[in-house]
Formats: structure tokens, sequence, C-alpha cells
């Protein structure tokens, strides 16, 4: 975390003139020079650092160069919007994802086995955007069911504005979930049927069929509890993909969440919102990590028993 | 001679495998004729669309020849511009090769120099170099390449920009990719250092370098040559997703992924062609890399059984 | 009734190159109170019968003709009936207890489940009979251990937990696939006597495969011997062992190390059953005048003293998250404690223990691939290590070298063998010039043994024994003074096994070489070696001349050693 922060500082500081953005290029000397002072861009660099971690910690990020309003407020008013599209997203990815892996794992070579794992080809190649748009193309233009850009109505719970709760919300929801859990989902079909293909090759399993326990209990039971080790990890990982993919799908949907805000930034060469961002990814990566290995504490026992005399 | 060669590789596993699969024959067949076509673009080609000689307003908008309103002149049709959507496709295909496979190139590079060194030595070395990694590869790739170049972007000054821009993004990409690279050299060298012929090696008072990279790794060279190839796919992917969002390549070079996104915004208006040719060409191509990527996995795995 | 009736017994293999026929006609009973063995080298087709029977054999391989019956009832082409009769009728045991046990799962919940698959008792009647199973097979505070993952059970405890689960539901045949061959020797014969006992308590009837001709001699009635997928003989196992008739048996029998007397070589038949009396003797003359002759000067050529290594596995420095699994855990191992013994020059010395006994840290030590703890080691009254714990490689440069245990993995696969021999030669002498190198290159291939057109060919393309030979041609290279064998071949059949350390014996006669013998079979160590370091635990329990050693056993444990190994001679 602290290598995270210190390179968004950098950035902050030392890429580009963050006053030359602000106030103008065109501003007076004396101008730039008061707006350094209110900045404290002359004090050395280790107060500036200790100055800015400080506010980042209060959740102050400073403000945007180009949209001139608090970083925090755009941030907040953003979050929900990229949540709950992430959200829906890895639950689709990991349900879908599992059931379907699951089952190619199982039936190695059955019709339908091969079908699935031709699409799912197509999932990995297909970049996010051009699926997006192909969805866009058919749902919206030609059947014209789903909306093709937007959020939908939403309802305010205090300070998260959700689209859960309304049908529009719902319905806007869709399309752009679809598109980003697509390239997940693929991945962990893949990796699922990897883990089960080889799980039901080893000698446990062997030793199981020898002891006369039936196909079913093998598959659902022991090979799966063994296969599923690995989806948490993934699961961790995912989410970080989701939320980058993120950026992709509401750029296509113009959707309002975080990534849209972050790619304008870039292109606007935004400092303060792209810090800002990437301090808020940073942070959520890490908290996922950590809920990942103690979950992973949880469920494999051989980790939990480590520090017993065996 | 050709059949005796044939024959030798046809005997080997990977040559039974590669020519019982039709997938991987028709896809490495398809990956050739558009890596011909790429080089030789100016000859395959048959317009240069960047030539602004050669392009006029007049043939803007034209839809493919086979539609009512085309040319037999322009088979695919033309874009806003006039410029004929084949060879448009033909050129930029190029640059999503090239900096598909330089990013690549770099990133394997890189990231299996440190693994290997990484896996051998050991120590402290081995414990930051994997903390960079796992920190890295929990960020994904796009995000990193967003960032670097976003970074890049506000470091280089404005005019060099478009100069800069290709090497840029192929840095970019490539150090989005570096740590899987990182992470297999170096699981398949801790294998492949516990191995008794690098014991064997150490007796004899073989230095270290020559070790890791004469005995080791020639040995591990097969999972890397896997993930490289669906890398490259993940890599042609990344760029066309950064040039399609505005950050990639400079107009003036488009890639594919450029193509795509300047036809977006007339796909709803009827000129479906614009974007529609490029992002079928961007499909079959990822699509036959990892067609072929995935046959290689399979092919090269010992573990499973041959059936 | 016989329980078991194997009869012309078809088994095949269809790759693409080929068919591979892992079984022929073959043919044989078993019956209830009777333990059968199945012997035969690597390749024989023994493990592939006994997965047959149970209808488990690794695809592509498939039956394709014969008739298996159980109590007269035939299980081929009848799915339903060997599904129920796995487990109930017939337990497996199978080879490494490592990885025949889920390891997410309590031992409880694995048994409990195999018992109510086949027997209809309600939860708490099978969780009484779970721990009545594990007390029969020898684990004690079985109502405690019984919740026990299998990962907290040592490899002796497991396979008794394997045993269990195989006899959990009331079979009547009982399958054991290798079931000691992954174990230590005391532990290998506490398992034995186990089987042993069940088999008379509960009259069944039990297969053994293996490729040790001890166990076979101490706990088979019966004995069915295997080569290419072909029975070449059967019968009484006493007797065939004292008048073996084939060819094959009597090649195996006779290969075997004699546990009670000393032999000058090992005794080894051709194919057409003649022995085999020559020896490579002619062929080192040549080396012998590259390297320049050397006389047995009897000096001391190796001296440990107080050597200690401890091993301790502290967890990596902890990352960004904090949890309980990221906190240092040191684990600490002290594999060679206080060691110290000497090696002349033409001797050659056995350290002999069981795994854990710290043989190969010492042999790496001696060769500087582990840094030795505390303790000094001499190598021509030179230290090699310096004050810094620093390998010095100068000191011993060459002249000491090593054979290794895995065949598989001593030869780096990617070179030819001409390269992997060569290299210690470009290294020693820069300047070498092709036709030098090439004629060293034919020196020392001659002298293990093997063609000149080996040189050509790679690793992989060769067998186990072969590739042992060219390790020894690699080891040759360097004009080493000692050489250090770490179970070279613990890995081979009994018959290569005899090749190859006829082979040593001979080099090292005509070369004059001290030889620092490793393994933990200990009929080789008594043939092999002149005197003897017994290691247990890292510490040296005893140091002695072979022949006292066997005959006049001091310390405790190389008295158990010797009472525990797997004797032929038992029953002849």
């Amino acid at each position: 975390m602290i290598v995270v922060a210190f390179v968004s500082f950098s950035l902050f500081n030392f890429v580009g003139d963050p006053v030359n953005s602000m106030t103008g290029i065109d501003a007076s000397y004396e101008r730039q020079a008061e707006v350094r002072e209110i900045l404290g861009l002359n004090d050395p660099v280790y107060i500036q650092f200790s100055r800015f971690l400080g506010n980042v910690v209060q959740g102050d990020f400073g403000i945007s160069y180009q949209l001139k309003r608090e970083v925090s407020d755009l941030i907040a008013e953003r979050m929900p919007a990229t949540l709950e599209l992430v959200f829906v997203s890895a639950l689709l990815a990991i349900v879908i994802g599992v059931i379907l892996g699951v089952y190619t794992g199982i039936h190695r070579d059955s019709f339908v086995s091969n079908v699935i794992l031709v699409v799912s080809l197509a999932g990995v190649s297909l970049p996010t955007f051009i699926i997006g748009i192909m969805l866009i193309y058919l749902f919206s233009v030609i059947l014209g069911v789903l909306p093709s850009f937007g959020r939908g109505e939403v309802v305010q719970l205090g300070f998260w504005a959700t689209g859960f709760l309304t049908v529009s919300g719902l319905k806007a929801l869709i399309l752009p979930s679809v598109t980003l859990s697509l390239f997940q989902m693929t991945y962990v079909i893949r990796l699922v049927r990897a883990e089960m293909m080889e799980i039901l090759q080893t000698d446990y399993i062997k030793f199981a069929r020898a002891r006369g326990i039936k196909k079913n209990a093998i598959n659902y039971k022991h090979a799966l509890k063994n296969g599923l080790i690995p989806v948490i990890t993934i699961t961790g990982i995912n989410i970080g993909t989701l939320i980058a993919f993120s950026i992709i799908t509401e750029t296509v949907f113009q959707w309002p969440g975080m990534g849209l805000l972050f790619i304008n930034a870039v292109y606007f060469v935004d400092i303060p919102i792209m810090s800002a961002y990437m301090i808020m990814v940073a942070f959520i990566f890490v908290m996922i990590n950590f809920i990942v290995d103690i979950t992973y504490y949880f469920i494999d026992p051989r980790i939990r028993l480590k520090e017993e005399a065996s | 001679m050709l059949n005796k060669t044939f024959n030798k590789i046809y005997d080997t596993d990977i040559g039974y495998s590669f020519f019982n699969s039709k997938i991987a024959m028709i896809s490495s067949a398809v990956l050739f004729i558009i890596f011909l076509c790429s080089i030789f673009a100016g000859v395959v080609s048959p317009y240069n669309p960047f030539d602004p000689a050669s392009v006029s307003l007049m043939d803007a908008f034209t839809p493919p020849s086979w539609s009512e309103g085309g040319s037999p002149s322009f088979i695919l049709g033309t874009d806003q511009q006039g410029r004929d959507m084949f060879s448009t496709i033909i050129y930029g295909s190029r640059i999503s090769l090239i900096v598909g496979f330089a990013s690549i190139l770099f990133a394997m590079i890189l990231g299996v120099f440190l693994g290997v060194t990484a896996g051998y030595i050991g120590g402290r070395y081995e414990i930051i170099v994997m903390r960079v990694t796992d920190v890295q590869l929990t960020i994904p790739s796009i995000l990193m390449a967003l960032l670097v170049n976003g970074i890049a972007k506000s470091v280089i000054s404005q005019s060099m920009h478009s100069e800069m821009a290709i090497y840029v993004l192929i840095f970019a990409i490539g150090i989005s990719e570096w740590p899987q690279f990182a992470r297999v050299s170096r699981a398949s060298t801790l294998v492949e250092k516990n191995k008794e012929y690098v014991s064997a090696s150490r007796i004899i008072g073989l230095s270290n370098v020559l070790i890791m990279f004469k005995h080791i790794l020639p040995n591990i060279l097969r999972p890397l040559l896997v993930i490289a190839t669906i890398g490259l796919a993940l890599a042609i992917i990344t760029e066309s997703t950064l040039s399609f969002l505005g950050v990639g390549v400079p107009p003036t070079t488009p890639s594919l992924g450029t193509l795509i996104r300047f036809g977006n915004s007339f796909l709803f208006s009827g000129e479906w062609w614009i974007t529609f040719f490029p992002a079928i060409f961007l499909i079959v191509l990822a699509l036959s890399i990892n067609l072929l990527g995935d046959w290689m996995r399979d092919a090269l795995n010992p573990k499973l059984k041959i059936r | 009734m016989s329980l078991l009736k194997v009869k012309n017994l078809n088994i095949s293999y269809p790759t693409r190159k080929e068919t591979i026929v892992a079984s022929k006609d073959v043919e044989f009973t078993l019956e209830r109170g009777e333990i059968l063995g199945i012997v035969g080298e690597s390749g024989s087709g023994k493990s592939t019968i006994a997965n047959a029977i149970i209808n488990l054999i690794d695809p592509p391989g498939e039956i394709t003709s014969g008739s298996i019956k159980i109590d007269n009832d035939e299980l081929r082409d009848n799915e339903e009936l060997i599904q129920e009769i796995r487990g109930k009728k017939i337990g497996f045991v199978f080879q490494d207890p490592q990885t025949s046990l889920n390891p997410l799962f309590k031992i409880k919940d694995q048994l409990i489940e195999t018992i109510q698959t086949h027997l209809n008792l309600d939860y708490q009647d099978a969780l009484k009979k779970s721990i009545q199973l594990l007390e029969e097979v020898g684990i004690d505070n079985a109502e405690k251990r019984i919740e026990d993952y299998p990962h907290q059970f040592s490899g002796g405890m497991r396979q008794r937990v394997v045993i269990a689960l195989a006899i959990s539901c009331e079979p009547d045949l009982i399958i054991a696939d290798e079931p000691t061959t992954a174990l230590d020797v005391s532990i290998q014969h506490q398992i034995l006597e186990l089987l042993k006992d069940l088999t008379k308590k509960r009259n069944l009837g039990v297969m053994i495969i293996t490729h040790d001709m001890g166990v076979i001699a101490e706990t088979t009635d019966k004995v069915i011997v295997m080569r290419h997928g072909l029975i070449v003989e059967q019968g009484d196992t006493k007797e065939l062992l004292t008048n073996p008739k084939s060819n094959e048996a009597r090649s195996l029998v006779i290969s075997v190390p004699p546990t009670n007397k000393k032999i000058d070589r090992f005794k080894l038949i051709s194919p057409d059953g003649k022995e085999i009396t020559s020896d490579s003797k002619n062929l080192t003359k040549n080396i012998i005048k590259t390297w320049g002759a050397r006389e047995n000067t009897n000096q001391k050529l190796l001296e440990l003293s107080g050597v200690t290594k401890i091993f301790d596995d502290k967890s990596l420095v902890s990352n960004f998250s904090f949890g309980s699994k990221n906190e240092t855990a040191a684990k600490v191992v002290k594999a060679v404690d206080n060691v110290s013994f000497e090696l002349f020059e033409g001797e050659t010395l056995g350290l002999v223990g069981e795994s854990g006994s710290g043989k190969s840290t010492i042999a790496k030590i001696i060769t500087g691939l582990v840094r030795p703890t505390n303790g000094e080691i001499f190598y021509n009254n030179l230290s090699l290590y310096n004050s810094k714990r620093k390998y010095q490689i100068d000191k011993s440069r060459g002249q000491v070298q090593m054979i290794f245990q895995d065949p598989y993995s001593s030869l780096n696969p990617r070179f030819k063998v001409r390269d992997i021999i060569s290299e210690p030669i470009r290294l020693f002498q820069k300047n070498i010039s092709s036709s030098e190198l090439t004629k060293n290159l034919y020196d020392l291939i001659d002298i293990v043994g093997m063609s000149r057109q080996s040189l050509d060919r790679y690793p992989h393309e060769f067998s186990g024994g072969q590739r042992q030979r060219i390790s020894i041609a690699r080891a040759l290279a360097t004009r080493p003074r000692l050489l250090i064998c770490d179970e070279p071949t613990s890995a081979l059949d009994v018959s290569i096994q005899a090749q190859v350390l006829n082979l040593l014996k001979d080099i090292q006669d005509e070369l004059h070489l001290a030889m620092l013998f490793i393994s933990h079979d200990l009929p080789v160590i008594r043939q092999m070696c002149n005197r003897i370091v017994v290691l247990k635990n890292g510490i040296v329990c005893e140091t002695k001349e072979s022949e006292e050693l066997f005959n006049n056993p001091e310390h405790p444990y190389t008295q158990e050693l010797i009472r525990l190994m797997p004797k032929i001679e038992s029953i002849i």
C-alpha cells in the first residue's frame, strides 16, 4: 500500500506542472506563485508526502484539475455504480463459470462440453469492447429491448445510489454486466475444468473408486471440494480484473462509474483523479487479497494445522 | 529430403499431435496467411490508405462490393474518409501484430530473466522479485498499461507524443505482461534446480550463469512457449482495447482497435461495415492464436495421457 | 471353489505407434488364507494384473480377453457386479500412502463414507466400527486420531489407515500393490506382519505385488514370476526360491544380494541362462594409460570432524496482508548431528540409514552443495570450507565426484550424451583439442560398457541402468580420486542393479578409487563396502568393518535393522 501511495504521490508532484493545469497556461506569474504557495508546493518533498498521506487517510484527495471539484466527492458519487456492476458481473462469472467448468471437467468428451468449450474460447478471444458493441447492436438497435447506455433510475439509500431497486435500473444492468462477466467467466470455466481433469486422475480418487464409492459421490464430493480451492484465489484476482475491465465496459455503455471517470482523467491528464483512483483501487485489491488469505486459512486444513506438530 | 524431414517431425509426439489436429493446422494456416499479408502489406493491399494522394472523399461511405451501392474497386467498402476498408485492415493488422509481438518479446525477456535468476539465486533477491510480481499480478494488465501510458503521456512533451507513442505502448503492454513469465519461469526453475543434473554441474564447478542459461533455460521453454502464445493474443487484445479507448496508437498509424473506434460512431447510422470488418478480422486473429495456444498447451503437457 | 480364479487374461495398451501387450495368457488361482506374491521387474505387467481385477486399468489400456472369477462369479463385462464388489469383497492397497488419501477430508469421514457405501449401518455404528478398525491396524489413541487429517499422520501410519480402509467392509480378498516400497525397513516389517496377521485372523486371500525378493521370501506362500507380461514360473514360494527353473526366475533369485555372507561379485545370468563372468578389466587399460598409474597408498583421503547441519525453515517475510498464516514459524531440523568419520584411499566406506538419517545431506556437504552449520571437512588434509563457511572448490577440484539416485533427473534431457560427458572435461582442460576430447569420450564410454554410438543420442533413449552408466562415465571424466555414490541403484531392477554394482566394483579396483557408498539397502551395503557407518536421525550409531558389523552388531539400532531386513535366505 505504501508503495502505491508513493507512486501516486510522485505522479501528483513530479509529473507535469499541476499549477499550470489548474490555473490555465496564460495565468499571470504572480497568480501561479500564489497558487503554488497555497498548495504548499514550495515545501520540501518529505513534508509534502506526509501531508499527502495525511490527506489521503482523511479521504481528501485534492481537487480535480479538470472538473474543478473535490475528487473525493466525485469518487463517492461514482463508486456505487461501479461496485454494483462489478458485483453482479462477478456473481455471474463465478457461479456460471464454476457450474460449466465442473460439467466440462467431468464429462470430458461429450458434445455439450465441446460446445461450451468453443463458446468459451470465443469469450477469451473477443475483446470486451467488441462484445459490448455487439450486444448493444443486437439488443438495443435491432431488438430494442434493452437500453444501450446509462444506468436507468436509481434510488438513493443514504449516500449510496442503487440501481437494484428499479426495473429500469435492473434492465440497464443486464447488458453491461454480461459483457463484463464474459471474459472472466470463460477464464473460470477453463480453470475449473483443468483442475477437475487433473484431480480425477489422482491417486486418492483412484483409491476411492477402488473402495467402491459411487461415481456421483466421487465427482461432486471428493473431486469438487479439492477443485474449488484455486477458484478462491481466482475470485480474488477476478474482482480486481473486473474493476479494471469495468473501465472499458463503462466507456462502451456510458455507465457513470469510477472507470469512466478514470479514463477521462487519463485523457485530460487530470492527475488528482488518476492518483486517487489508483489509491482506491489498490486499497480494494489489498482488502480482497486479505480476505482471500483468510478464507484459504479456513478451507484448507493443511494450512490451518501447519503450526501444530504432526 | 523434404519427405524425410516431414517423417521425422511426424514421428515426434508434437508433430503427430499437430498433424492430427485440424484445429491446430487451420489456425496456423490462418495465422501464417495473416503474417504474410502484414509483412507484404504494400504488395497485398490494393491501395495504400495512408497515402493522402490515393484517397478521395468522394469515395467515402461506399458499402461493400456485394451490397447495393458498392463497387468492385473497394471490396469491403470505404470508411468515412474514403479509404479502402480492405487495405486499412491489412495495414491495421500489421500495427496490431507489431505491437503485440514486440510487447510480448519484451515481457518475455524481462520476465524470464528475472524469474530464472530469482528461482536459482533465491534468498532476499527472490523474495523481492516475487513480491513485486505478486503485487503486480493483482493489478490487471489493462489497468497497468493504462497507467503506464498515462504517466508516460504526461512526462513526454506533446510534440514527441506521436513518435514515441508506439514505443510507449509496447513498453506499457510489456510491463503489464512480464509478471506471468516471471512466475512460471521461477516455478519451473525451482523444479529443475532440484534435479540431479544441476547438482552434477555444480559439483564440477560450473559457473552459476552457465548453469542457469545453458542447462536450466532450455528445459523450461515448453510452458513458456504456451504462455507466450496466449500472452500474444492477450497483448493484441489489450492493444486494441487501448486504441479503442483512444489511448493506444496514434490515429495516424491506426491499428485494428483504432479502426473499430473510428467506425463505432457510424454503427447506428447504418454504415456497419466500417466497424464490422476490422472487428471480424481482430476476432479471427485472436481466435487463431488462442486455438493454437490451447492446442500447444495440451500437446506439450506430459501429464495428459495419450488417447 | 477358489476365491480368485484368473484365466487367459490378456491386456493391451493401444498407443499410436503400436499396441503394447501388458499381459498375455495369464492364469492363476488364489485361495482363502493364502498369501500370493507377484514378482517381476518393472514393466513386467504385475501392477496391470492387479488393476485389471477391479477394472481400474489406466486408459488406454483394456482387457482384451480372459476371465476373472471371484467365488465363481465372472467379473468381466459385469460393471454392476464390479461396482458392488469393489471395497466390499475386494480391498485394494496402493503403493504411496502420501497420495492415496484425500487431503481435505478427515480420516473419520473417509472411513464412515466407505462403510456406509457397502454396509447398512447408521452413523453411530459406522463410527464405532471405524474406531475399532483403526485399533485393529495398530493405531494408538484411535478415538482421538480419527478426527485428524491425512497429513497429520506419518508415512507408516498412513499406510495403516489405508489398510483399515481396505478391510473396512469385511472383504475376502486384499490386493496390495507394492504396499511397502515407499516405507522404511522397520515400518515395512510392521506393515507386512500386520498383513500376515489379518490374513490369519480373517481368513483372507491376499495378493502382494512387489519387486523385492526378500519380501516375497518372508511373506508369501505362493509366488508368480512375471516378465514382459508373461508368467514365466509359479509355484510354492519356498520351492521356487530354492530351485528356480526358468531363466528369468533364476536371474532374479541369483542377482539378489545375499544378506548372510560377503561375495566378490554379484552373480548375473544372461538371457540364455548362462552365468556371466566377464568384467570390464580389459576396457580399463586405456583409461589407466591416460590418467597415469596410481599406486595404492592407503593414506587418509577424507575426514569429517563434528559436522552438524541444521535446516531452519523460517517462512518468508510477510507481505501486505496479515493473518496467522503468515507468522514466522521456525521449523528446526537437525539433519546431521556431530558426525565424524574417516575415509582412506582405495577403500569403500558405506553410509547406511533410513530416511531422515542425514546420509544424503552428508554427501551434499562434502561436495559443497550444502553448507555445514558446524564442523570441519578435510580432503587430503586441507579444509574444504573456509572460515566464512564457503566451499573451497579449488581444494578438491574434480577429485570428488558423485553419482546420484534418480537416473531420470541426473542427465540433462536436452543435451546429447557426448555433451553431457564432455562438459566436465572441457571445464578442466580448457584448451583440449577435439581429437583428444573424442579419445577421452571413447575411453569413458567404453569403460562403462556402452556403445560408442550412444554418444550421439539423447538420455531419454536409454533405460534406467544405461543412464546410470552414463552418469558414471560423466563422473569419471574429471579423473576423481573419491567417488560418492548416493543410492545409485535404489531405482533400478535387481538384475540391473547387479550389473551396475559389478561395474562400480571393477572400476574401483582398476582405477584405485575411494568410494563413499550411501544406501538404505543393507545387503547391498554389505557387499559393496569395507567399512560401514550406521546413521540414525543424523547421529552416528556405529562404525565398523562390514563383516564385523553384520556378525556382531553392538548398537541396538543396528541390531534392529539387521533383524528386520527382508532376507531371501530366510526361506532357503
